[in-house]
């Protein structure tokens, strides 16, 4: 069971007027594990992930998602994954509540089971409280939480998680990913990641990719590539694999300050 | 069946939360009814036409479902501003049932609004002529919005910038509607206008409304039916089909 690939991709490319954004990548995950798939900003990550989620149609190659195609049975592919999107994807009109529900119902999920898991779910992210009030009320960190929530209600086949923990505190971070960790062990989940905390990643993962402009330019569990670039921690290596220059598409937060710290010192020479 | 609901049921929660949104689309159907319905009503009575008030307010209902219902479309571009569309996008569930359900919803929602028209073009003194006719009047109602609901969500469907959307939309609505004869009776009009009008989905609606409203039908409410009928289920496949092409 754990040598079977659930998500097979060959040659994938896409391309945006002229600018190619992923470039004949080719990779695959197994059923059952933890898929780190980092990169810089702007590195092809988010459109591979839109491709693999029936979002956006691959310009070529190949992919194959617990035995489909999303170009050829797009259904089939939405009934086998859950996704956390990294942008917000909220109701803002709508409550907590109404919001985990409206999810429960797309995915086809008994009343009983909605309910027991909404209510679980959002106790885990410290919402249960807040329920019935209206997203547009809620603080950043807390739309995040939720979304998280909404992403692991309805326990799919491959979990995809698009930065699920940028911007939120260590406590919550550690919680939900015992809790995904937990999904994993219990329900074999696939869980298929994109994070810029390295330390996360070198964690929870059991394998990673690498992309950058586009090309996967490095896959294997995180101990092998800290041999390969003879770096000891996934940080290191990801530095030494992707480069040291900061990319033009919107910092994250780690970067910025990084950014900072680089032109105080150079004022303060 | 859940989902068309759960989609449905999201439209009214949206729409009945907004208060400005109810109060505020009642302004213009207010203006026409002083500025056109006083204004013109002792010209139109002179003309030997009768109450004016009688005569437009069914064009008025209209107006106000044709612009709720085909601006109700914005409501995709909106979803697709804030990220919600992607979450509706990627659920195990047909292109054909999210379409519908969303339709169903913004129609609903235009419905009521025209429903709050036709209170309010009581309180300016429009009487229906057979009240018995009502329930039939609120089927015109519903065919109109569903087909221009549909029509504003399928042109939504590929148009991704509002300012764009509005202008398309305003470009769109504002000949169907001054062509429709929900302000002036179609007779003895130039031939050219009454062509137009013959191939204008909405003079089907208007007319539908009058026939039921105060028994007065240009084309008849059979034919009425039939017509608005069969544009509304062809603009329901195409939205669905246009809806499915839909990336983010």
């Amino acid at each position: 069971m754990m040598c079977e690939d659930i998500i097979n991709v060959t040659h994938l490319t896409k391309t945006f007027n002229g600018f190619t954004a992923v470039d004949h990548i080719s990779f695959s995950v197994r059923a059952g594990e933890i898929f780190a798939f980092l990169g810089p900003n702007g590195a092809g990550k988010s459109t591979t992930i839109n491709m693999l989620t029936t979002l956006l149609r691959p310009t070529s190659g190949n992919i194959l998602l617990n035995g489909y195609d999303p170009v050829v049975s797009p259904h089939k592919v939405r009934q086998s994954f859950g996704i956390v999107f990294q942008d917000p994807s909220l109701d803002e009109d709508l409550t907590a509540w109404e919001n985990m529900d409206y999810h429960g119902v797309l995915y086809n999920i008994s009343k009983d089971i909605r309910n027991k898991r909404i209510e679980e779910l959002l106790t885990i992210v410290e919402l249960w409280e807040r329920r019935k009030d209206q997203v547009k009320k809620f603080s950043g960190g807390m739309k995040r939480r939720l979304e998280i929530a909404r992403g692991l209600l309805h326990h799919p086949k491959i979990l995809f998680l698009d930065e699920p923990t940028l911007g939120l505190d260590p406590q919550t971070r550690s919680l939900i990913w015992n809790y995904i960790k937990g999904l994993n062990e219990s329900e074999g989940t696939t869980i298929f990641l994109t994070t810029h905390y390295m330390e996360e990643a070198e964690r929870v993962a059991h394998r990673i990719a690498i992309i950058d402009h586009g090309k996967i330019i490095v896959q294997g569990t995180p101990d092998e590539l800290k041999v390969q670039t003879g770096t000891s921690s996934l940080e290191g290596a990801f530095i030494a694999l992707t480069g040291r220059d900061i990319r033009e598409e919107e910092p994250n937060n780690l970067e910025q300050m990084r950014m900072r710290r680089k032109i105080f010192r150079r004022h303060h020479r | 069946m859940k989902v068309i609901y759960i989609l449905w049921l999201r439209q009214l929660k949206r729409y009945f939360r907004s208060k400005a949104r109810i109060v505020g689309s009642l302004g213009q159907p207010l203006l026409f009814f002083v500025a056109l319905g006083f204004g013109f009503g002792p010209i139109y009575t002179r003309a030997g036409g009768g109450n004016y008030i009688q005569f437009l307010a069914p064009g008025i209902i209209t107006m106000s479902i044709l612009f709720t219902a085909t601006f109700s479309g914005i409501e995709v571009l909106w979803d697709r501003r804030f990220g919600f569309l992607k979450e509706t996008l990627v659920a195990p569930v047909s292109r054909l049932q999210i379409m519908l359900g969303r339709t169903f919803g913004g129609a609903t929602v235009a419905v009521v609004q025209g429903l709050i028209v036709f209170l309010l073009s009581v309180i300016v003194g429009f009487r229906p002529t057979t009240l018995s006719m009502i329930p039939l009047a609120l089927l015109y109602m519903v065919l109109i919005a569903i087909t221009f609901t549909a029509l504003g969500t399928a042109i939504a469907s590929f148009i991704e910038d509002m300012q764009g959307f509005q202008i398309i939309i305003n470009f769109l609505i504002m000949p169907l509607f001054f062509l429709s004869g929900a302000l002036f009776p179609l007779e003895n009009l130039p031939k050219a206008v009454i062509i137009i009008s013959t191939i204008n989905p909405l003079a089907y609606g208007v007319d539908g409304l009058r026939g039921t409203l105060i028994n007065m039908a240009h084309f008849g409410l059979a034919t009425d039916f039939v017509i608005l009928g069969c544009i509304a289920v062809f603009v329901l496949l195409a939205g669905a089909y246009l809806f499915s092409k839909i990336e983010v």
